[in-house]
């Protein structure tokens, strides 16, 4: 028999197995009773996991269990394999607990769509691809699950692929995130032919010993990982899919495109950390990359007008945030935020699909405003999520940022510029966010009025989960507060068996007083933002308008998103067709058939001409006859 | 072996449903399919014997029958099985009965003639993967040759003349040459040893200097490259593929692109390494940029067949990159992906051929939204179609790998350029099931078109279920690979590490035979 760990994955497994092949005959309860029981059953088991780890000592907190033998050649072999340790523990608590309320959330959301059992067949897919991945105990296995999630993600960007800008949006998420998992096998080559083996502990028991620190194969290696991570997790270059992803339905938005799916990434440099911590260059790239995306997609996040592209450009640089994180060296922080981000951002997200519902489908915040007073309970969560998400101090975001930001300043790996774009970036989420609350909640209500006459409070099976995943917003960050705020840091505790360190980098040593400047700067630049943000659209909503005007091209550069999209389209897209085009048209077409019927014709041309020869007349042959003689005579003689 | 000659009984089964259906009167097209049907079935399930009583510990030959056909040239019925060629046999009977179940409605005129038609080729592919006599392939590949000629050029479509006799002349050029190649070794070999034989294991103890290595190679090479095919030699394939009738299509993807590869595995490499390592700049150089290629030029075909048959050259090129990573991984991953694209490939052409049958079109532009009109069928096509892209969990994705994997090993160049595959594969895969099965449906013909009938389904459901078993359980089919492939390896290595020089006196080369 199988531990009990095979059957957290399994559940879900079986529920898209069941609602896939049979959900079209089942009622719509049955379908959901179906999804939601087995990501419950997952959910109650990996919390089972944990509370089973924690039992253990610290260092004995790691349970594997091999399935089968997938596939063996040569050398090369590798299993069907789980592996539960603190870092996939906390994973498959996100992953399951997130999942459970934003299954329930569908409930209500989803309740109108006809084909609602495919609905939640994917989204089970979903939960399995995603367990898959945080749950191998292999790279190979990490790298299914990764184009699993893809595949799900791909199917649920398309959902309603009748409108084409849905089924775009999801080709273009699934052809993006095969350029990143293009640099993630070759890493997996890179470490098959290194060490032999893809099984993470004896990579990482071998890395510590065979690669010297900051050598070229460490570095290669985690660059090709990371080439993977840029595009499963939105990073620059590779980020463009994710604000079209939000065609999808809003709960899929939640659980995929925020909570979950594009956090893999992170998790995959917290896997490796000690691959990663051989190679100081690449935690150079990690964290350049995460600051840069996080400020360029705060920037592209001030002055969107669609509720979810906002929530997008913020989860690009809030996972850019977890980047920095991971980049320094600080894996328990970068972890820390996902999971703090998982409950805000989903939250945020569903918040936005209530508000969404009860609009109509209206998704432009400048038709909306005013709402406070019609969907109350939407709003009060959607304000606690802005709160957690602005780095209000005391609530979930406030204490995973500010690690963030502190070990980006005081790591070895760290550097103050990057605690700089770190901080103006928390300024600028906290601009967008009040921007979007402000405008969304409160001033004048600027629907027409037909959709004001149908706004309406969501139903409870969406409003539940509204309120569940706040108070995690509210209190998630507690298991992590700092010991400069007195307190004992469990999470970092609980997580510090997965983190090898690596000998030759000396810790710094800082006082808490900078610990408590720097906190109270981050938090003052929060503020800024959160003024500005009130200026700008509650106390004196004309000046956004002046301001546009006389910065008109700055203001048209940063709407357009700095037309990255369109440089894209014109240098890949048009550049692989055009190429496909001229190939074809010019090679195939011309050259190669133009040789081969070529030679067709010439074959043609020459049995015409020798067919004359033929003439049937038995002089004529006669004559060749006597003339072939002579020739051959003459050779002969002479 | 065992007593029972059950390669024999497996390949020339056929026949007996040729002299039956001879006696079936031609306008009763039911009956004919119906037999045809069931002899491919029969044949399917005896061969399942082969997969049972395979013996996965050895390297030998197994189920060898030998029999002298002309003695005095060293002629001889020669026949047997090992784990490269295991599978390809399977595959082939696997398909048949597909095929004919797929050319149910499409294939309408003259059924007899292309019922029998069928039935020879398929004695001949199955010939092909098992003759261990080099005149004996000759005779079997030849075989398969004319009945496709038939298959594509009468029921075929508007341009089948062209498509069909393009096919013939490309693909008889190729052989012409290795019929020449095969006739020099004979001489060349008997005049070394003594013995004059078609015998391919006899012949394989038997190694040329370069210079001779050379020429034979490059002869057996050119006629493999036409039939896999290998860019530049690829432009027959798209012509073939979209005037052949569906079944046409399936054979011609599914096998006989296959006799290419296992021709380069069988004899062009395993006869003479020396001149097979020669090559692999040129022959990895063609792959690479027969995968791109392929992936590119697929992309931009406005007619859905067409995009499937480029397809196949970025495929195939991958299985030649795989076989020329000359270690096991990529070895097997090559022999792999030639099941996999039979497979996917295959299933392609069916549903392509579904379509076509509602709607006489194939043109990628005269569809659109369809999975609103016939979900099933788009259930179908996009694990078809994810397949083909190598989805993980399917089976595309266990050939990749392992052939990414090889070639890594062999240089990580060669794996980078090639694995750009997996995004270009993407692209136009999903591109084109975007146009075909999403969006709004802009066409009135395309609203009434019928859901997959149960035939069609049970045509399918076989196909889908290997794809998940050989994508789960690959361990199942490759550790019927490994001795073989071992043994292969192992055996091109010994050769090449041999003095080619000294293998020959110096008169005797000068001296001619």
């Amino acid at each position: 028999m199988f531990r009990y760990i095979v059957f957290i994955p399994l559940f879900p497994a079986i529920g898209a197995f069941l609602n896939g092949v049979f959900g079209h005959r089942f009622t719509k309860n049955a379908v959901h009773t179906i999804a939601i029981t087995a990501i419950g059953l997952s959910f109650l088991f990996s919390l089972y996991a944990f509370f089973q780890l924690i039992g253990l000592p610290s260092h004995e907190r790691v349970i594997e269990e091999v399935v089968y033998s997938w596939i063996g050649t040569g050398n090369f072999s590798v299993n069907v394999a789980f592996l539960l340790d603190p870092l996939s523990s906390i994973m498959l608590l996100v992953v399951t607990g997130v999942g459970f309320l934003i299954h329930i959330y569908s409930v209500g959301y989803m309740h109108h769509d006809k084909a609602y059992w495919r609905f939640f067949t994917y989204l089970n897919l979903f939960v399995f691809a995603m367990l898959l991945l945080v749950m191998g105990n292999n790279f190979l296995m990490m790298f299914v699950g990764w184009e699993g999630v893809g595949l799900c993600s791909y199917l649920l960007i398309g959902f309603w692929y009748e409108d084409n800008n849905n089924a775009n949006a999801g080709k273009k998420a699934f052809v993006v995130n095969r350029v990143g998992d293009f640099g993630f096998i070759l890493g997996i080559f890179l470490i098959f032919t290194t060490f032999g083996t893809i099984t993470y502990r004896e990579v990482f028991d071998k890395a510590t010993m065979m690669l010297p620190y900051g050598g070229t194969l460490a570095t290669a290696i985690t660059l090709l990982l990371f080439v993977g991570a840029t595009g499963k997790s939105a990073q620059i270059p590779l980020y463009v899919w994710l604000p079209d992803a939000m065609a999808g339905p809003t709960p899929v938005s939640a659980l995929i495109h925020a909570a979950t799916m594009v956090t893999a990434g992170v998790y995959m440099i917290a896997r490796c950390n000690v691959l990663y911590s051989l190679a100081p260059f690449s935690l150079g790239v990690v964290a350049t990359v995460g600051a840069v995306t996080a400020l360029f997609a705060a920037t592209m996040g001030l002055l969107q007008r669609d509720i979810k592209k906002v929530l997008a450009y913020s989860t690009i640089s809030q996972l850019g945030y977890m980047f920095l994180g991971v980049g320094v060296a600080a894996y328990s922080a970068g972890v820390f935020h996902l999971m703090t981000h998982a409950f805000f951002k989903a939250l945020l997200f569903l918040g936005a699909g209530s508000v969404i519902h009860a609009m109509g489908g209206e998704q432009d915040i400048m038709k909306m405003g005013g709402l406070r007073r019609h969907i109350p309970r939407t709003f009060l969560t959607f304000f606690i999520g802005t709160l957690a998400i602005a780095g209000t101090p005391g609530l979930a975001g406030f204490f995973s940022k500010d690690e963030i930001l502190w070990q980006a300043f005081s790591s070895p790996h760290g550097h103050p510029v990057l605690w700089l774009i770190g901080a103006v970036a928390a300024g600028m989420t906290s601009f967008y966010m009040f921007r979007l609350t402000f405008l969304t909640f409160f001033g004048t209500e600027r629907m027409d009025e037909h959709t004001k006459h149908h706004i309406h409070e969501s139903p409870n099976s969406m409003v539940i989960p509204l309120m569940i995943l706040a108070i995690l917003s509210i209190v998630g960050g507690y298991v992590g507060v700092p010991e400069a705020l007195g307190g004992s840091n469990h999470f970092h505790h609980f997580f510090e068996p997965v983190i090898r360190h690596i000998g030759e980098v000396k810790e710094g040593h800082f006082s808490h007083a900078l610990e408590y400047g720097l906190m109270a700067t981050s938090v003052g630049i929060a503020v800024i933002g959160f003024l500005i943000s009130y200026t700008f659209y509650i106390k004196n909503p004309q000046l956004p308008e002046k301001l546009k005007n006389s910065m008109a091209g700055l203001y048209k550069l940063i709407f357009n998103k700095y037309y990255v999209d369109e440089i894209y389209e014109f240098v890949f897209v048009k550049g692989c067709k055009g190429l496909g085009t001229l190939l074809w048209q010019k090679f195939d077409v011309l050259v190669v058939d133009g040789i081969v019927n070529g030679a067709g014709t010439v074959v043609e041309f020459f049995g015409k001409t020798i067919r004359r020869l033929q003439t049937g007349y038995v002089q004529n042959y006669a004559v060749g006859i006597l003339l072939g003689i002579v020739i051959i005579l003459g050779i002969f003689i002479f | 072996m065992q007593g029972l000659p059950i390669l024999s009984i497996v390949t020339f089964f056929p026949l007996i449903g040729v002299v039956l259906l001879f006696m079936i009167d031609k306008e009763n097209d039911r009956l004919l399919k119906g037999l045809t049907f069931v002899v491919t079935v029969i044949d399917f399930l005896i061969s399942l014997y082969v997969l049972f009583y395979f013996d996965p510990t050895t390297p030998n030959m197994q189920f060898t029958e030998y029999h002298v056909w002309l003695d005095r040239l060293g002629i001889s019925y020669f026949v047997g099985i090992d784990g490269i060629s295991l599978f390809l046999f399977l595959l082939t009977t696997f398909l048949m009965p597909i095929c004919i179940i797929c050319s149910w409605n499409y294939i309408q005129k003259n059924v007899k003639e292309f019922v029998i038609f069928m039935l020879i080729l398929e004695v001949g592919m199955l010939g092909a993967f098992i003759a261990l006599d080099l005149f004996l392939f000759y005779v079997f590949w030849e075989l398969m040759l004319i009945p496709m000629y038939f298959i594509i050029g009468v029921w075929g479509g508007q341009r089948r003349i062209y498509a069909a006799v393009k096919f013939v002349l490309y693909t008889l050029f190729g052989s012409v040459l290795m019929l020449v190649a095969i006739l020099a070794f004979y001489f060349y070999a008997g005049a070394k040893t003594g013995e004059y034989t078609f015998n391919l294991l006899k012949l394989y103890e038997v190694v040329p200097p370069m210079e001779i290595q050379i020429w034979l190679f490059a002869a057996f090479a050119l006629s493999f490259a036409i039939k896999v095919p290998m860019f530049p030699l690829h432009t027959w394939l798209p012509d073939a593929h979209v005037e052949a009738p569906t079944p046409g299509s399936v054979i011609l993807a599914g096998v006989l692109l296959k006799m290419g590869t296992y021709g380069f595995i069988r004899f062009a490499m395993g006869l003479f390494p020396h001149a097979a390592q020669a090559s692999i700049p040129l022959i990895v150089t063609l792959s690479l940029i027969g995968i791109i290629y392929g992936a590119l030029v697929a992309m931009m075909q406005p007619d859905v067949k067409k995009l499937v048959a480029y397809s196949s050259v970025s495929h195939l090129g991958a299985v030649m990159l795989g076989l020329y990573s000359l270690n096991i991984q990529g070895v097997e991953g090559g022999i792999y992906q030639m099941l996999n694209h039979g497979l996917s490939t295959g299933g392609l052409f069916i549903m392509i051929g579904i379509l076509y049958e509602r709607r006489h079109t194939r043109l990628i532009a005269d569809f659109g939204g369809l999975t609103k009109v016939i979900p099933v069928f788009a259930a179908f096509f996009m694990v078809v179609t994810l397949s083909s892209v190598g989805l993980p969990g399917l089976n595309g994705f266990i050939g990749e790998f392992l052939i990414f994997l090889g070639a890594f090993k062999a240089n990580p160049a060669w794996a980078a350029i090639a694995a750009t595959s997996v995004i270009l594969s993407a692209a136009y895969m999903l591109w084109m099931f975007q146009r075909v099965m999403f969006g709004p449906i802009t066409k009135e013909e395309n609203k009434k078109i019928k859901d997959l009938s149960v035939r069609e389904i049970s045509l399918m459901v076989p196909i889908v279920l290997l794809f998940f078993v050989m994508g789960l359980f690959p361990n199942y089919f490759l550790n019927r690979m490994h001795v073989s492939v071992d043994a292969f390896l192992a055996k091109y290595k010994s050769k090449l590490t041999m003095n080619i020089e000294k293998t020959i006196p110096e008169h005797k080369l000068n001296g001619g035979n």
